[in-house]
């Protein structure tokens, strides 16, 4: 009898523990891998978009009723799956597309994520999501622009930021609308970094331009370690462009607006494509000389009670700094997973992907100036959208699309004093 | 017009090149010994400058002559406490020490001072010479010119001073030099001073123009090393000919040839000039 009994009680607590399992199992965090350059070149962006992914695994993680309509805030960790955690691994790929690669299958192999999430670069998305779409986990891109990341024919692949056609063809529009408020843009020049990013970049705005009849007055492809760029300026100098688009990282487009300084350079107008621009370490660096430059942004701080605007007191209060669009997006990037993960309700990738495939949020949820995210046959998200901003004083100001602008737009650039 | 401006840009970029070098080259020549963290040096240089800025709004005449000192003492450190050691070890040794160094210096720089680009603020030393139609940045002037003199000043040193004939004494034949008389320790930890020294000054001299990161020792210690081919290994006026001629090749296939291109053609020439004289142009054979 008494053996019978520990029998039985064993076998009950066996059972006990079976039915347990699951339901502990389901309470585990989703791990995600996150590769970004936390060193080198792209550091200062790669950082700041740690510290942003972190905002949103916070948000995710516990309970921020005060920011409406974001999806996920309202409760701790994700509902469907038990209130399960996000897990953030973070690697640092150097810039390095190689060594992307490597992580990347670290990450999967060895770490067992469920997800990955990154890599700022185009060329290390471009390696990273190849071992991915392997090994069937999904990949979601928050912030690498170049056209031929999407396209690929990937089915693990999904990309929340717009992308370099989306930007080529709102400089046009635009240059249309300037040229209509009177303003002389006979011709544009091109100078864009080398990897996958600025050639993609600049390729879809050369396409855009030959497309609306706008000459390219010079095109220069330049590789973003350059200690020197005075003979670029001295080439643009010489073929006078109304606007110079540049397509640049961190320390190439500080330089280059000190060297078009230095060497008495002011085209009308300078439109930098986010990266370098958007980097925290530009306006202080170069602000002074810098004013008037336009840049892209499809993030806006907002109103002192609006959901970004307590988003970005969030990340104030880690890194003294407000967001910047690069990691702003990643900060998106990593909403619109939770989302999908929440909706997939396990860790299977199959069932992640198809969440995400099934994503669908409105503009009044997502934090960005996009009109939501809903991705493509390619994993694109066709609603993806941007602002133009000018450099006013320490900040940029929204000055176009009209309806989104916050201030009027000053055409040419206040010429720099010597 | 153009074409001048192109050639000054060029040339001066390139002394900044040679001052480093020649710290590189002088320890080649003095130790047949070779200093991976050399761009490492330059790096700290920056930082040093950077910090004098910082925490004592100090102008260039002040953080220059710093980073000199601050470098001098890196070098004597480094020299002391790493390389007397390990020259006595394998070759592989000697080569691996000063690699892993630069990797500790570059790290340890993320560590203290974070992965973001840094910029010193407008110095005394600003503004744009405008002689002839041709533009001159002022901080790229005076930090070309000095570096240039402050190379040449070093091959003075070497040549024409009692100290300086010591050091070569000991690159010479190091076994002669102790039966004349000299303390080969400390002529090679002199050459490390001197060395770094250099390195420090042209880190603060490239400082005041460049943007720069922790991870810019990278860049440099790629130039300083094809500066030292070219110029011909342990041949102070052979890196500076060569720095001169790099900064120019550079500024001149930028600009005719585009930016992409003018790693393509200073390696080509690089690769050519150790196929037909791989002492280098004015090493000895």
């Amino acid at each position: 009898m008494r053996m019978r009994g520990k029998i039985f009680t064993r076998l009950l607590l066996l059972a006990g523990a079976l039915i347990a399992a699951p339901v502990a199992q389901a309470a585990d965090a989703v791990k995600i891998g996150v590769l970004w350059p936390l060193t080198g070149n792209a550091a200062a962006a790669g950082q700041a978009s740690k510290a942003a992914a972190e905002v949103a695994q916070d948000i995710v993680n516990n309970a921020h009723p005060e920011l409406k309509g974001i999806p996920l805030a309202d409760t701790a960790g994700l509902p469907n799956m038990g209130g399960a955690k996000l897990e953030l691994v973070f690697v640092d790929h150097q810039g390095n597309p190689a060594l992307a690669q490597q992580l990347a299958l670290r990450l999967v192999t060895q770490d067992k994520v469920n997800v990955l999430f990154g890599a700022y670069q185009s060329s290390c998305s471009f390696t990273a999501t190849a071992v991915a779409e392997r090994y069937g986990i999904p990949f979601v891109i928050g912030d690498s622009a170049a056209s031929n990341l999407t396209g690929r024919g990937f089915k693990w692949l999904f990309r929340v930021t717009p992308i370099a056609t989306d930007f080529a063809d709102a400089y046009m529009h635009f240059f249309d609308d300037m040229k209509a408020q009177g303003k002389t843009i006979r011709s544009i020049a091109i100078v864009n970094e080398n990897t996958d990013y600025g050639t993609s970049v600049g390729d879809a705005i050369d396409a855009a331009a030959k497309k609306n009849n706008m000459p390219v007055a010079i095109r220069i492809p330049y590789s973003a370690n350059s200690s020197d760029v005075s003979a670029q300026v001295l080439q643009l100098r010489d073929k006078q462009p109304d606007v110079v688009i540049f397509i640049s990282y961190t320390s190439d487009a500080i330089l280059y607006m000190r060297t078009m300084r230095s060497l008495d350079y002011a085209p009308p107008m300078v439109l930098g494509d986010d990266s370098g621009f958007s980097d925290p370490s530009f306006i202080p660096a170069v602000g002074d000389v810098s004013q008037g430059v336009m840049n892209r942004s499809s993030w806006d701080i907002g109103k002192p009670d609006s959901a970004t605007y307590k988003i970005n007191e969030m990340y104030k209060a880690k890194t003294g700094r407000d967001l910047d669009d690069t990691s702003a997006r990643n900060l998106q990037g990593m909403l619109a997973l939770a989302d999908a993960l929440n909706r997939a309700g396990s860790t299977d990738p199959e069932k992640i992907q198809k969440a995400l495939r099934e994503t669908d949020l409105k503009p009044e949820q997502i934090m960005m100036g996009y009109r939501g995210v809903k991705y493509d046959q390619t994993g694109q998200n066709g609603l993806a959208s941007t602002y133009l901003i000018q450099l006013k004083g320490k900040q940029y100001e929204a000055v176009w699309p009209e309806k989104a602008a916050t201030t009027s737009i000053q055409w040419p650039m206040p010429a720099v004093k010597h | 017009m153009l074409l001048v401006q192109v050639i000054v840009g060029g040339l001066l970029l390139g002394a900044i090149y040679a001052l480093f070098s020649s710290g590189l080259t002088l320890i080649w020549g003095m130790m047949n010994f070779i200093n991976f963290a050399h761009g490492e040096f330059v790096m700290l240089g920056m930082y040093a400058a950077f910090l004098m800025v910082l925490w004592f709004h100090a102008g260039p005449l002040a953080f220059i002559p710093v980073a000199a000192f601050a470098l001098v003492a890196v070098g004597l450190l480094v020299y002391f406490g790493v390389i007397r050691s390990v020259m006595r070890g394998p070759m592989l040794a000697q080569i691996l020490s000063t690699f892993g160094l630069a990797l500790l210096l570059r790290y340890l720089a993320f560590w203290i001072f974070s992965a973001n680009f840094v910029s010193l603020p407008p110095t005394a030393l600003r503004g744009t010479l405008r002689i002839g139609g041709i533009l001159i940045d002022v901080p790229q002037l005076v930090g070309g010119v000095t570096a240039a003199a402050l190379t040449i000043a070093l091959h003075l040193f070497l040549t024409r001073t009692r100290a300086g004939s010591q050091l070569l004494a000991v690159a010479e034949d190091r076994a002669a030099a102790m039966l004349m008389g000299i303390r080969p320790d400390r002529m090679q930890a002199l050459a490390w001073a001197i060395a770094a020294g250099s390195a420090g000054i042209a880190g603060a001299l490239i400082a005041i123009t460049y943007p720069f990161s922790p991870s810019i020792g990278e860049v440099f210690g790629l130039t300083a090393f094809v500066v030292v081919t070219f110029g011909g290994f342990g041949s102070v006026p052979g890196a500076l000919i060569a720095g001169l001629l790099i900064g120019l090749i550079q500024a001149l296939s930028a600009f005719y040839l585009g930016p992409v291109y003018k790693d393509i053609v200073v390696y080509a020439l690089f690769v050519a000039v150790l196929w037909v004289r791989p002492q280098g142009l004015m090493g000895k054979a």
